[in-house]
């Protein structure tokens, strides 16, 4: 400083508050977003819960029957969820059982395994397979995968609408979501944990699997958490190619016995294929099978629900922290 | 191109006698086409602790880690020239780097335990590398080597990461001896750590140089002169290539260095 002057001294001193108008307004903005996502969920439970509500205060169906009955036949005022419920798990179940190890096999290989340049291709193909229209996945499943199933198994134990068929179009159409955010918790492990375990004599296998992958396991699960939810609530595919009715039971022994329930190759409609296809006609409101959906609206968020509190448990309790 | 043939005599070890543990013969290492070190001609001998010193990008981590074939894992990394290894190349085309990384273990410059056990974290090299005696007792027994067992021995299930910076380093010395290795390689294991770990890291070097060769980087002169038998002087060129100056005994070294570049920088008048 010339002189040894501090330069304080030359400039005036003001440390009163002042008003940011900028900043403020930036803050309100952001509080109102923050406000509108969590509002949108809870304004979507309470209508939901209510509708639901309204449903089962209606006289015909009972809380016993919902849940016990094995059979949905709204026409005879019949409305047991479990036909559709195990719809959704049958397809869901199938659809993860192919994505997860195929997804998690193209996330190993891309941050453990791959040139930059495999990379650089393989990544954006992910991406585009992400972005096709579940219509078309549907008619994927109906035209391509249904044939093929028939051509594997036998046309007579293959329906032309079976819950094989879209399950494992489900999990095609999910392995974009698992591989892309499970590679992005493989690769965001410090490079100094695959360093230590190279420098004791590890292969690469050794590393990504038993290194590698325990370390980005919170990553990874909440990768198969986003993807279940996904196949859950999957909608166009199932509609398209899973079957077009409920597939009821007359009683509990006939969905038992021999395992008719679990069969993979009959038609069958999930939660979400029920509600799009009865919503679709001229429903009118009032009425109990527009009362229904909302009941079942209701269950696919708790089974969601469930199994986001599930895997939440299962994170924390196998969480490596680096 | 002169220079290093005027320092290659000075970069063996005077006494016949020694045996040597791992020698490097005209080593280059090359990034891409940039070359970060050229001609590097080391001897090191056998249980002994030979330092690596020198400004920053002069090369001496890229020639340590030459001695285990860790930079292999960089893409665009290659290495010309040999490194004799009980007499064979690990360079050579028939010689597999996993097996070369059994035999010579690494300490790195920060401390990374697995995200496991203490216990884990010494079992789980033992077990890639298929051992199949007593595990508890393997654990116990590198845990005492790297000093320690003392201090963790009531918690060995507890994360590797619950303990401080110097006993995570030493956990990571114990996990590398546990396999049992030939050379110990220590790129900088002290810089992230407090005097007081520092003095307790060479200590244990100190334990270990009775069964282990042990070759360490390290940007502080002090701990060079205070731990190692020998000390390798590495310089910069104009072409940011690294190159070795001047090789011996730590006390010549740092007493009477024969170059007077390492006399500069020893005395602190640059790097």
């Amino acid at each position: 400083m010339p002189g040894g002057q501090p330069s304080g001294a030359r400039r005036p001193l003001d440390l009163r508050k002042r008003t940011r108008a900028g900043e403020s307004v930036i803050q309100l903005l952001l509080r109102v977003a923050g406000a509108v996502s969590v509002l949108t969920t809870v304004g979507i439970v309470v209508v939901l819960i209510y509708d639901a509500f309204v449903f089962f205060r209606r006289p015909e169906p009972t809380f016993l029957e919902f849940f016990t009955g094995t059979a949905w036949q709204p026409q005879i005022l019949r409305f047991g969820i479990f036909p559709l419920i195990n719809a959704t798990l049958l397809t869901s179940v199938i659809g993860m059982t192919v994505a997860l190890p195929i997804g998690l096999m193209i996330a190993i290989f891309l941050s453990e395994y791959a040139s930059p340049r495999a990379r650089a291709i393989l990544k954006p193909v992910l991406e585009v397979l992400a972005g096709i229209p579940t219509v078309v996945y549907g008619f994927f499943a109906l035209g391509f995968m249904t044939p093929l199933l028939k051509n594997l198994f036998g046309k007579d134990t293959v329906e032309i609408f079976n819950v094989a068929s879209a399950g494992i179009v489900i999990g095609i159409l999910i392995i974009p979501l698992i591989s892309s955010m499970s590679e992005d918790a493989l690769s965001a492990v410090p490079r100094a944990l695959r360093e230590a375990a190279y420098g004791m004599g590890a292969t690469r296998l050794e590393t990504a699997v038993r290194v590698v992958l325990p370390a980005a396991i919170s990553g990874i699960a909440a990768a198969i958490i986003v993807a279940t939810s996904r196949a859950v609530g999957e909608t166009m595919v199932v509609a398209i190619a899973a079957g077009a009715g409920p597939r009821n039971f007359g009683d509990w022994g006939q969905a038992v016995g021999g395992l008719n329930f679990l069969n993979p190759f009959k038609a069958a409609e999930t939660m979400t294929g029920h509600i799009v296809r009865i919503s679709g006609g001229d429903l009118s409101y009032d009425t109990i099978d527009y009362d229904s959906i909302f009941a079942i609206a209701f269950m696919l968020f708790i089974i969601t629900l469930i199994l986001n509190i599930i895997s939440q448990w299962i994170v924390r309790r196998f969480r490596e922290e680096y | 191109m002169s220079i290093s043939l005027a320092v290659s005599s000075s970069s063996s070890i005077e006494s016949p006698q020694a045996r040597i543990a791992v020698e490097s013969r005209n080593l280059r290492v090359f990034y891409g086409k940039f070359m970060a070190v050229r001609d590097i001609n080391l001897q090191v001998e056998e249980c002994k602790i030979t330092a690596l010193i020198g400004p920053s990008g002069c090369g001496k981590s890229t020639v340590l880690r030459a001695f285990n074939r860790m930079n292999d894992l960089v893409p665009v990394a290659r290495t010309e020239g040999e490194i004799l290894f009980q007499g064979k190349n690990i360079y050579d085309p028939d010689v597999d780097a996993v097996e070369v990384r059994r035999r010579v273990g690494m300490v790195f410059q920060k401390p990374n335990p697995f995200p496991k056990s203490i216990y884990e974290n010494i079992a789980w090299g033992a077990r890639i590398n298929g051992f199949k005696g007593d595990m508890d007792q393997l654990v116990e027994e590198s845990l005492r080597g790297a000093a320690l067992w003392d201090e963790v021995k009531d918690k060995l299930k507890q994360s590797g990461y619950s303990l401080s910076g110097g006993q995570q380093q030493r956990l990571c010395i114990a996990r590398t001896i546990a396999v049992k290795p030939d050379i110990i390689l220590m790129d900088e294991p002290c810089s992230a750590l407090d005097p007081i770990a520092t003095l307790r890291i060479e200590e244990l070097m100190r334990e270990l140089v009775n069964q282990y060769t042990i070759i360490i980087v390290t940007h502080n002169m002090q701990q060079a002169a205070r731990v190692a038998d020998y000390t390798a002087f590495f310089m910069v060129d104009d072409t940011r290539t690294g190159y070795l100056v001047e090789y011996g005994r730590s006390d010549q070294i740092f007493m009477r260095p024969k170059d007077k570049r390492t006399e500069d920088y020893i005395t602190g008048r640059f790097g």
